[in-house]
């Protein structure tokens, strides 16, 4: 009986799973190509990590800026926006229009505090169930190293590295709420009106 | 609805709720009694007043269980939570328009493809289920029944490419009594295959068997044919589009000119034969490509017409006996309108130049295949005479290379599918024609289909010698006794593991297909998608193979991939076959997935004019609005998402749908526990869409 090996300590149900993080990761796909790579990856059993769960638009194009935020407001701890190949859009060229917006949307993000690694792009034609699969897996990976979405993670810093949240208080943290911003939305102008 | 069944109170939202098994596809994984338990608990308050599971619910019971519940229980909202909507979203639509609702009210949601069969851990997969079923539940409350869009279906056709493809989808609807507009840039139809000699398995004559159909194509009461033509814009929409077709000039009165060749005969200048002749023969300045060409009407080389070039000669003009030439014609658009589109604009071949080591362009004796097919016709260049470059050295050792430019990383990954037989083809009419020692070098021997194994039966027994490797290199360096004055073809043949050096007089490299040069401005230009590479991609690559994704663009032979003449011709047929049906129907349903402006909300900034490809959206400048033609919309929702004002709405993915479906499904975190939300304070999504809209 003593040359039996040793068993294995066997893992402690939860324990594993409380040091791992598991993201949740919303992730928008097209009608034509991301959705029916993910189609594709399920029918031929291609297997990847469960955190990301897919809504369906018609267009990468539709992609509303909003629904990025919304998502991380109602906390997603990433976002993964896909579309056709550049050139290959169903659409003709829509997804170009979503590249534009989702180019916006990680300074934004990153404006708002959040790390812009936690709104990613893939593209996928509809033949590329695998290559959905394995981009899945490497977003999965990099959110889980990111840890939650600790948002806010600090104060609003604008494109330009500006801190509002600094700059407002600089002008005595005025209870009623930010001032007025004249000029709209170009933020040279919103630091020359906080200064 | 029947008297016992319950009425819902205005406004109410009674949703049922039904978990598909699909026998252990679904079951395998995701506890599917605790997702329809936990929907019918923790989704009360969203409206779910039945949730049940069924073994497989695209079955007669299965849909049985929605019509029934829509009745008894009054509900007016369903989700189902099995397959991919790409399968069965049209099954459950028909069994809730059974059960008397808007079928646009129900919402079929992924558990099969993106849940039980890509993930393993039966909890986490449970949990992501929930998530799905939730993000289902949110989107149906917001759904709106929609009705389909019906558009009239005008009867006459555009087939553009007049190959074998374009033909047969030609003559298929000309026969059923419809007008075909049948468009070829080249001066004749007949595409690739009027070039071949014989055609594999049978040795057909090539001509034989194809004139007969152009010559029915060219003459047929319901056909315009258009050679010499390009379509250069298409507007429009299935049912109804609108073609540009520019009529390039033939300085040939096409009314007038009779075919009789006294011009082609008189004409001095004799020109090189790049396109039909595949630069081995010539043709006069004025020229039909061949004899048996389909319109006989020639057209003139303006780049080599030495009228065009000095100002003198007109020797076609002194001898047309019918005054047709017209060295005055100009370019000519014509715009004609149709109901279908069926793209059948074949292939280029793989330029064998770049692959350097194989010698072509740089060693005489190396051929490609479409040069031995003009080789070997007897109505080409040599006579049907199979001679080395020189013209008139028959071959005694020929050595054939499959594979050039196909199966090769470098080039392209893909089997170009006809080149085995294609190579097949030739080591007979090497055989046939000179009796030379033919070498035949494959990678594999791909021979499937009805008669074409036995045909490579057939040139084992005629002595082919057969060599399993992809030659390295051809070259005329010789170095071994019998290598002078040769091409040497160095191979490794895996048969037996060896180097070899084959002499042989003459290389025939059996070239690989590849899209056309212009497939992708094609591609735009008839709002259809196409591979990385170039080819046409199919609306479903099994089940729907000559359609696209867009309503009324329909894609024959080898416009998709490379296809041998059987296939291309089925195509032709199958395509015509899709278009004749729609033709019959006189109309037709399209999804009501539109954009519409509320001209209300507009302020008439025009951002999104620019952003729609279909130029659907135009400008009323005098009530300073945009508007959006819903028959000319395909519903990408990109204007939508554009909108400052949030004046667009895209119906079927409305801003409500899909920020509630996102809602729903961040309601469980992965371990299927209530998700925490951001505790950031404009989380709450009316100040983010507010702060967005500012």
């Amino acid at each position: 009986m003593s040359t039996q090996a040793p068993v294995a300590p066997v893992p402690v149900e939860g324990a594993a799973t409380a040091t791992t993080f598991e993201p949740v990761i919303i992730g928008f796909t097209c009608n034509w190509c991301s959705y029916r790579a993910a189609d594709l990856a399920g029918t031929a059993r291609t297997k990847y990590p469960p955190n990301v769960r897919l809504i369906r638009l018609m267009c990468s194009g539709r992609l509303d800026p909003t629904f990025v935020l919304k998502a991380f407001a109602e906390g997603a701890d990433a976002v993964m926006v896909s579309g056709c190949h550049p050139g290959e859009c169903h659409y003709i060229e829509q997804n170009y229009k979503a590249l534009r917006r989702f180019r916006l949307l990680q300074r934004t993000i990153e404006a708002l505090g959040i790390e812009p690694e936690r709104l990613q792009l893939v593209w996928a034609s509809a033949a590329e169930g695998v290559r959905l699969a394995g981009e899945i897996a490497r977003v999965t990976e990099e959110v889980r190293a990111l840890g939650p979405l600790d948002w806010p993670a600090g104060d609003i810093v604008d494109v330009d590295g500006v801190n509002l949240d600094a700059a407002w208080e600089a002008t005595g943290g005025d209870e009623s709420g930010p001032p007025e911003v004249p000029g709209g939305a170009n933020p040279d102008h919103a630091v020359e009106a906080l200064q | 609805m029947s008297g016992n069944g319950h009425q819902p109170a205005e406004g109410e939202i009674r949703i049922g709720v039904y978990v598909c098994h699909c026998g252990s596809n679904i079951a395998g994984t995701v506890d599917v009694p605790e997702v329809a338990r936990w929907a019918a608990e923790e989704l009360k308050d969203q409206g779910v007043v039945i949730a049940r599971d069924y073994r497989f619910m695209c079955s007669s019971p299965g849909q049985e269980l929605v019509t029934d519940d829509i009745v008894n229980l009054g509900l007016n909202r369903i989700v189902v939570a099995a397959c991919s909507p790409h399968l069965h979203e049209n099954t459950f639509r028909t069994a809730t328009a059974r059960g008397g609702l808007n079928p646009y009210l129900c919402e079929l949601v992924s558990i099969r493809e993106q849940d039980s069969w890509v993930h393993t851990d039966k909890a986490a997969a449970t949990a992501k289920a929930k998530a799905i079923l939730a993000g289902g539940v949110e989107r149906v409350r917001r759904n709106t029944p929609l009705e389909p869009i019906t558009v009239d279906i005008n009867p006459a056709t555009l087939v553009v490419g007049g190959g074998i493809a374009g033909i047969q989808a030609t003559l298929e609807i000309a026969d059923a009594g419809f007008p075909v507009y049948l468009v070829e840039k080249d001066a004749s139809i007949g595409g690739h295959m009027a070039q071949f000699d014989k055609t594999f398995p049978t040795l057909d004559c090539a001509a034989c068997i194809l004139t007969p159909r152009m010559v029915s194509a060219g003459t047929h009461p319901n056909v315009t044919l258009l050679t010499w033509s390009e379509v250069t814009h298409v507007d429009g929409f299935v049912g109804n589009f609108t073609a540009t077709i520019r009529k390039k000039a033939r300085y040939v009165d096409e009314s007038l000119c009779t075919g009789c060749g006294i011009c082609q005969e008189k004409c001095p200048k004799n020109v090189i034969d790049e396109v039909y002749e595949a630069g081995l023969g010539y043709r006069k300045a004025i020229y039909t490509p061949f004899d048996q060409a389909v319109p006989r009407i020639p057209v003139i080389d303006r780049e080599n017409c030495t009228y065009f070039e000095k100002g003198t000669c007109k020797a076609c003009e002194k001898f047309c006996e019918k005054d047709a030439i017209r060295f005055d014609q100009q370019d000519e658009e014509i715009t004609i309108k149709v109901g279908n589109i069926i793209l059948a604009t074949g292939y280029d071949i793989f330029d064998a130049r770049q692959i350097a080591q194989y010698g072509y362009g740089r060693l005489p004796n190396v051929f490609t295949s479409l040069e031995f097919e003009r080789l070997s016709n007897s109505a080409g260049p040599t006579n049907g005479r199979v001679v080395l470059r020189d013209g008139v050295t028959e071959p005694k050792t020929v050595g054939i290379i499959h594979c050039v430019g196909s199966r090769d990383r470098n080039f392209n990954n893909y089997c170009s599918a006809i080149c085995c037989m294609q190579s097949l083809k030739f080591a007979h009419l090497v055989k046939e024609h000179t009796g030379a020692t033919v070498y035949d070098f494959y990678i594999d021997m791909r021979t499937a289909a009805k008669g074409y194994d036995e045909f490579y039966q057939r040139v084992l027994e005629e002595g082919t010698l057969f060599v399993r490797g992809k030659p390295a290199e051809v070259t005329e360096a010789g170095r071994l006794p019998g290598e002078e004055g040769k091409l040497i073809v160095q191979v490794e043949d895996t048969l037996t593991g060896r180097q070899r050096r084959i002499p042989v007089d003459m290389v025939v490299l059996s070239v690989g297909l590849q899209p056309r040069a212009d497939a992708k401005e094609m591609a735009v230009r008839f709002g259809i998608s196409c591979s990385f590479d170039g080819w046409a991609i199919e609306k479903h690559p099994k089940l729907d193979p000559v359609a696209t994704m867009t309503e009324g663009v329909f894609i024959a032979g080898c416009v998709s991939g490379p296809k041998d003449i059987p296939a291309s011709v089925s195509q032709g047929a199958a395509a015509a076959a899709r278009v004749l049906g729609r033709i019959q129907q006189k109309q037709m349903n399209l999804e009501p997935i539109k954009a519409t402006i509320d001209a209300e909300s507009c302020s008439g900034c025009r951002i999104c004019n620019a952003l729609c490809p279909y130029n659907a959206i135009t400008f009323d400048s005098a009530k300073a609005v945009s508007s959006i033609n819903a028959a000319m919309c395909q519903g990408c929702g990109t204007c939508v998402a554009a909108c400052p004002a949030d004046a667009i709405t895209g119906t079927g993915f409305t801003d409500e749908q899909v920020l509630a479906q996102i809602e729903g499904l961040l309601r469980v975190g992965a371990d299927g526990e209530p998700l925490k939300r951001s505790s950031y304070p404009v989380a709450h999504h009316e100040t983010i869409e507010e702060a967005v809209r500012a």
